[in-house]
């Protein structure tokens, strides 16, 4: 349907009457409202997954708050995206992702915490992670029970199989958004999904089958969406790991890929004079964000020594 | 898309045994065209139940070969496999026993079981395993048996269920579990099978024909006045059929008690095409029983109420979706369903009426969530089973994106009765706001655990009464009322009457019928921690805070059990988990986690431990 087509509907948005597209979100138009609404598994060049439920709001009438970044307007809605309710179930939300997932590399996680006052200590002191394989073999329907005494967390050491990226789901916020992009909304690879059932459920190829090994084609689309640093160039892994990585050294230059006759748009982010992650803006006509291996990883070119005459 | 596939092949049993279901002819070939590989999608579950009912799991070569002949990602499959809880991705013994720790097998000494099984077959599968390897000698090693959430036979609690995969896989559900008849059954012999008890109140209309009519006989249904209500429909038309439904006020007896009218009028006038019926038989609350005792005892009225709800929503085809673990209700319903298309009352030109009906039976395998409507349309389509987002509801977006009307079993046997005698007849008994009759689950501390059906606005001292009330020498301490996702209800509310708007108006719910009595001598407070796990267990965890606050409401409850804190000081925050699981879930779960641990709170079930 073309945009002119659809109607208008009129609704309230925190007291003020506003008009929105027939079939928009509410989200989208608490944007264009200029309300600032936080999301984490939201994303502009995804179809809305509303799992990780920060963006709820309240809709008159409802018995349940409402994910914002899903449900669509109505003419007559009375929405507050500000409500103590809202608020609290925010909060709420924060402190359970932020007791449960390693957050320390997403600075909207950080804002919103902040703004929402959300304290994830209060459910006490972390569990110790789990050792290598153990999330992966957990039974659906079973878990064992323990005393209570430390929050149960989905710690565990990095997956590092391959050269170009690494996969530390310590910090993982199961927000769906690298299993879409590995499927229909970019790549159409469905190399993972997410397996498991509850606490356990998690990201995984069939079999926990290494990268290398499964239906991966090395795009990097999922490092593109990921929210949390949960998947990381191993650039930048090895240069964390190594106490370097230093963002105050780091530019960042747009240019376009080399390679093919596409014309994608990347940006390189560079420190040491060194490439240590390639994107490209999720806004762009040409990529809608994502690339292919060779415009994402394929850069060692340019670091080389000086092209044969 | 480009599949990439492993080199493991499946064994000759596995082959066969998915080929039996696929077909032989296409060999290896996976479907070609978008729409073939879409179509093919849903039967990625029976497939997933032919592997492990024939081998006794899902091995890296048998799921690899389903991927192949369904044109499935394996990581999808594995996705999907590793959700349910009756798919065992590690090889196991043939013969497994699943045994009942929930809350009603728990207070019958469910535990005494469990260790007593432990002595004789070793550890239980807990915890962890390493998914996809073969035992070198191809034979099944490890664990024999497993603890399970409610098995639905809390009227015969503790329960077990015992699978034996191979070519003739023989499962058996049974009650009055102990460890001895758990062996039996797992060398091959299970208990002779016993049918519910159940009794009513007055006039029996949904259990008239339970215990009476040989439920394998398409003919001794008819002379029971089976499908005397199809026959009336006919007559009726469509349109009859929507009026009667409405006009009855009858409403959805899964637990949310939706009106069931305005359910079906909404499919019969949605314009997407084709328009489909499901039968949610995924009964899986703890301490429910009714359904599997109508599917069990009445296979053929689930049938017929199907045909008729496919008649008056202009659906011609029926998914009856039965949870994993009722093997004697499997075997009736495929029974009754492939009667009903012998008879000519499935299939082409029903009754000479010109209307066409059929019905597909598909198993759960082992998940509470998949009776959440949309998890189970989820779950059909051969996709993890997990909720969607509301709106846009099934009757709009259902099954297959298409116009579904999903009714519980309860409701549809009701429906059966309304049609054939009129909505003024079915209005005549129960209360202004809740007409009719109702199954109630009365089990726990009772003399005559069973299946009560007794119309609406019966006080709870009534129901209790006809099941004999309490036993001999013990005290009522408290009633959970409505299942796991109901509330617990006091010693001072046994004047309560059982109606829709009278739990309303006292806070509590009807749910799904559950009358689940506990005595002064069972410990409460490992009963909510349980009622605690069963939630962390069964949630999917696709949304915050259902799959991070159940967990940290288990913690919780562990640390008052365990003496680390007190329930007053955890209260806070119980509260606040409460109210984030009930606001920003995404589903029914998590938004009903807290509320029997927030009514026990509220009771005072947890002051007199400790």
């Amino acid at each position: 349907m073309n945009e002119s087509s659809r109607g208008e509907v009129e609704f309230t948005l925190d007291g003020r009457s506003v008009k929105a597209r027939e079939g928009e979100t509410i989200h989208a138009a608490c944007r264009s409202a200029g309300i600032d609404t936080p999301t984490l598994c939201w994303a502009e060049n995804l179809t809305p997954v509303n799992v990780c439920r920060v963006c709820v709001v309240e809709v008159e009438g409802a018995r349940v708050l409402a994910p914002s970044c899903s449900r669509k307007v109505e003419a007559g809605m009375v929405v507050h995206t500000d409500s103590p309710r809202v608020r609290s179930s925010r909060k709420l939300v924060l402190e359970l992702l932020g007791s449960s997932v390693d957050m320390s590399l997403s600075t909207d996680f950080a804002d919103y915490a902040k703004r929402y006052g959300a304290e994830p200590g209060r459910f006490g002191p972390r569990a110790q992670p789990s050792a290598a394989g153990v999330r992966e073999s957990a039974l659906p329907g079973h878990h064992e029970v323990g005393d209570g005494t430390r929050a149960a967390t989905v710690g565990q050491p990095t997956k590092v199989d391959n050269d170009l990226f690494v996969r530390d789901y310590d910090k993982c916020m199961l927000c769906y958004k690298c299993v879409e992009a590995c499927g229909s909304d970019a790549q159409n690879t469905f190399a993972i999904a997410v397996a498991g059932r509850g606490f356990d459920a998690r990201i995984a190829t069939e079999h926990e089958t290494p990268l290398p090994d499964s239906a991966c084609v090395f795009c990097g689309n999922c490092v593109g969406v990921c929210p949390t640093g949960a998947l990381m160039f191993k650039a930048e892994h090895d240069l964390r790991e190594a106490g370097k990585w230093d963002e105050s050294k780091q530019t960042e230059t747009d240019t376009i890929c080399s390679y093919c006759g596409v014309g994608c748009v990347l940006t390189l982010r560079v420190q040491d004079n060194k490439i240590v992650r390639v994107t490209s803006p999720s806004d762009s006509s040409v990529t809608g964000g994502h690339l292919c291996v060779k415009g994402r990883f394929g850069f060692k070119f340019v670091e080389e020594s000086p092209r044969a005459p | 898309m480009d599949l990439r596939h492993h080199d493991v092949l499946p064994t000759a049993a596995e082959r066969s045994a998915v080929d039996a279901l696929l077909g032989v002819e296409a060999g290896d070939a996976p479907p070609a065209g978008f729409a073939a590989v879409r179509d093919a999608r849903t039967l990625l579950l029976p497939a997933l139940h032919a592997l492990q009912s024939s081998v006794g799991w899902v091995s890296r070569g048998g799921l690899d070969y389903v991927c192949r002949r369904l044109g499935v990602p394996p990581a999808e499959a594995f996705g999907v496999a590793s959700f349910y809880a009756l798919f065992s991705l590690v090889q196991r013994p043939q013969a497994f026993a699943h045994v009942c720790d929930d809350i009603a097998c728990t207070a019958a000494g469910a535990e005494k079981v469990c260790s007593e099984l432990e002595r004789k077959l070793g550890a239980p599968a807990s915890g962890h395993a390493k998914t996809g390897t073969a035992h070198e000698d191809g034979a099944g090693h490890g664990p024999r048996w497993a603890r399970s959430p409610c098995l639905g036979l809390c009227e015969r609690a503790p329960a077990a269920l015992v699978t034996i995969a191979g070519a003739e896989p023989k499962d058996c559900a049974f009650g009055a579990a102990t460890a001895s008849r758990i062996e039996a059954a797992l060398a091959g012999s299970p208990p002779r099978i016993e049918e519910a008890y159940v009794a009513s109140s007055g006039p029996r209309r949904l259990l008239a024909r339970v215990g009476v009519a040989d439920p394998a006989s398409l003919a001794a249904y008819r002379a029971h006045r089976g499908y005397e209500a199809l026959a009336r429909a006919f007559e009726l038309g469509a349109e009859g059929v929507l009026r009667e439904v409405t006009e009855s006020k009858l409403v959805g007896r899964g637990g949310a008690a939706f009106p069931t009218g305005r359910k079906w009028e909404a499919v019969a006038r949605a314009t997407a095409r084709p328009h489909y019926v499901v039968c949610n038989a995924d009964e899986s609350e703890p301490g429910t029983f009714k359904d599997r005792v109508l599917l069990e005892g009445d296979p053929f009225a689930v049938v017929e109420a199907m045909t008729i709800a496919g008649y008056a929503t202009g659906s011609q085809r029926g998914y009856l979706y039965l949870r994993g673990e009722y093997p004697l209700a499997l075997e009736r319903l495929s029974h009754a369903i492939e009667s009903a298309r012998a008879g000519g009352l499935l299939g082409a030109n029903i009754l000479g009426s010109g209307f066409a009906f059929d019905i597909e039976l598909r198993r759960g395998a082992g998940a509470y969530i998949c009776g959440e409507e949309t998890a189970l349309f989820n779950s059909i389509e051969g996709l993890r089973g997990e909720p969607r987002n509301k709106p846009p509801f099934p009757a709009q977006v259902g099954l297959f994106g298409r116009p579904t009307a999903v009714n519980n079993v309860e409701t549809l046997v009701a429906v059966l009765d309304i049609v054939r005698d009129g909505a003024a007849s079915y209005t005549s008994v129960g209360t202004a706001g809740s007409p009719g009759t109702k199954l109630f689950c009365v089990s726990g501390s009772v003399v005559r655990p069973g299946v009560y059906e007794v119309p609406f606005g019966t006080r709870l001292d009534a129901l209790l009464a006809l099941a004999g009330g309490v036993l001999p020498g013990k005290t009522m301490r408290t009633i959970l009322l409505g299942g796991a996702a109901g509330g617990f209800v006091g010693r001072d509310q046994l004047s309560l009457p059982l109606s829709f708007e009278d739990t309303r108006k006292a806070g509590t719910t009807l749910g799904s019928g559950v009358v689940l009595v506990f005595d002064d001598e069972t410990p409460m407070v490992p009963i909510l921690r349980r009622i605690a796990a069963f939630f962390r267990d069964e949630s999917c965890g696709q949304c915050i805070p259902c799959r991070v606050g159940t967990v940290r409401q288990e913690e919780l409850l562990s640390r008052v059990v365990n003496g680390r804190s007190t329930l007053q000081g955890e209260l806070p925050l119980l509260k606040d988990l409460g109210q984030v699981m009930r606001d920003a879930s995404i589903c029914g779960l998590g938004q009903t986690a807290s509320s029997a641990i927030e009514s026990a709170v509220a009771l005072g079930l947890f002051e007199d431990e400790r």
